[in-house]
């Protein structure tokens, strides 16, 4: 990657490379199969360490992970949503990540439980929060020379869980029209939530990080009315574009609706989690 | 144009080495240079699944995979789903049931089918939709095929049974 610079191109799953190379999308001379690198392909968790998800690892793996799902319903669900099983087999949240699109289902999820992404270059390592991944749509951080090697993800609080969700016009194998993923901790005591995470995606020219959404809830006790700042925030935070999957209008209007549900849902998830 | 590249690959139970450039894909490789034609070319973007082929258990879509990345892999194709004694159960059901008419789609779901079945040996109806959500049929509305991959499981439970 590092002799061949913006002339080379690194090849995960191919569930999005090799179709941009056959429509002319891109085209690099050099493609590069990291997939079979170790430290990209593992899963591995602990209470003391949290996770680290390898960037190539496929997302059939990440839902076939018993710590995954139960410590990362949210990222679970998102990375479960793409494609069909065959597209599965293959896609990574790596490449979903680095191939940078707005509409990506696991970037909000990603963000919402506060990954890092790790990521490694002949100047050395550095650690990326996933909110300043993507610069813009199809772009990123990640100079020519760089690759990105796994996630970093802390070890989610006592009482607390995350959850994503999607609009599409069909039941599955969509494009999301808008997608919310957030993350609650709850006080045991009295329900009040101490902290929250939310993030958009398919509503601006990257994923979006609300963080005045979440600032709506901490403090609050998850009620109707904490809840529809959230979503107003949350609707406020974005700038969607009319395309042919939705218009503008449409999806500031869905914005609300998946905030909602997501924030009732992580907080119903951090409710009957296990005091870890 | 780069230099052809030698495979050596594991198809349908049988070691395989292959000449092939590096932008080719797995399907292009199985269709041209091995004559391999059973999984179809449909829409060269992983939407239809009709060259659905299982890469180390896993179905897949050929026309994603570079033909390169088959090196040590374990790859099976409808080519090797029946066996000499006769058509695969799931073949049999598809038969019975009228699960096909044009029959492009079909050894796509075929592998879909077996890839479910080799894991999961009594799926829910909602288990075999989900599998099944990657291949796309034009002719049927997918109920035949639906109903054929149930009574194939039926079968093949009630053979381990007795």
């Amino acid at each position: 990657m590092a002799a061949h610079g913006d002339k080379a191109r690194a090849l995960c799953g191919g569930t999005d490379l090799i179709i941009q190379m056959r429509a002319g999308v891109r085209r690099p001379e050099y493609v590069v199969d990291l997939k079979n690198i170790a430290a990209l392909r593992q899963i591995s968790f602990s209470m003391q360490h949290g996770l680290r998800l390898g960037a190539a690892v496929p997302a059939i793996e990440i839902h076939e992970n018993a710590d995954m799902r139960r410590y990362y319903p949210g990222l679970t669900e998102a990375a479960h949503l793409i494609g069909s099983l065959q597209i599965q087999s293959r896609a990574s949240v790596g490449g979903n990540l680095c191939n940078g699109s707005p509409a990506a289902d696991t970037i909000p999820a990603l963000i919402a439980v506060a990954a890092k992404a790790r990521v490694i270059g002949p100047q050395g390592e550095r650690l990326v929060p996933v909110e300043e991944f993507c610069t813009a749509p199809g772009r990123t951080v990640l100079q020519p020379d760089e690759i990105l090697i796994e996630f970093q993800i802390p070890t989610p609080a006592p009482h607390s869980s995350d959850a994503y969700q999607r609009f599409i016009p069909r039941n599955e194998m969509d494009i999301a029209v808008v997608g919310v993923g957030a993350a609650i901790t709850l006080d045991p005591a009295d329900d009040r939530c101490v902290a929250a995470r939310i993030a958009l995606g398919a509503v601006g020219p990257t994923p979006i990080f609300a963080r005045e959404a979440a600032a709506a809830l901490v403090g609050k006790r998850l009620d109707e009315a904490s809840i529809d700042n959230a979503a107003r925030a949350a609707t406020a935070a974005s700038s969607p574009i009319d395309d042919m999957r939705g218009t503008a209008e449409f999806r500031r209007h869905v914005v609300g609706v998946l905030t909602r549900r997501v924030v009732k849902l992580a907080a119903e998830r951090a409710r009957v989690a296990q005091s870890r | 144009m780069s230099k052809k590249v030698v495979v050596e690959t594991t198809i349908n139970g049988e070691a395989t080495e292959f000449l092939c450039e590096p932008r080719q894909s797995l399907l292009e490789v199985l269709r041209d240079e091995l004559e391999l034609t059973g999984s179809k070319e449909g829409c060269l973007t992983g939407d239809c699944g009709a060259c659905t082929v299982i890469i180390n258990g896993r179905p897949t879509c050929s026309c994603l995979v570079l033909g390169v990345e088959a090196q040590g892999k374990k790859i099976d194709t409808i080519e090797g789903l029946a066996r000499p004694e006769g058509l695969h159960v799931l073949q049999r059901k598809f038969l019975e049931h009228a699960a096909l008419q044009c029959g492009i789609c079909t050894p796509g779901f075929l592998m879909s089918a077996k890839a479910l079945l080799d894991r999961n040996p009594s799926p829910t109806e909602a288990e075999i939709r989900y599998a099944l959500a990657g291949n796309l049929c034009r002719c049927t509305g997918y109920d035949k095929i639906v109903r054929a991959v149930i009574d194939a499981a039926n079968t093949l439970s009630g053979a381990r049974a007795a």
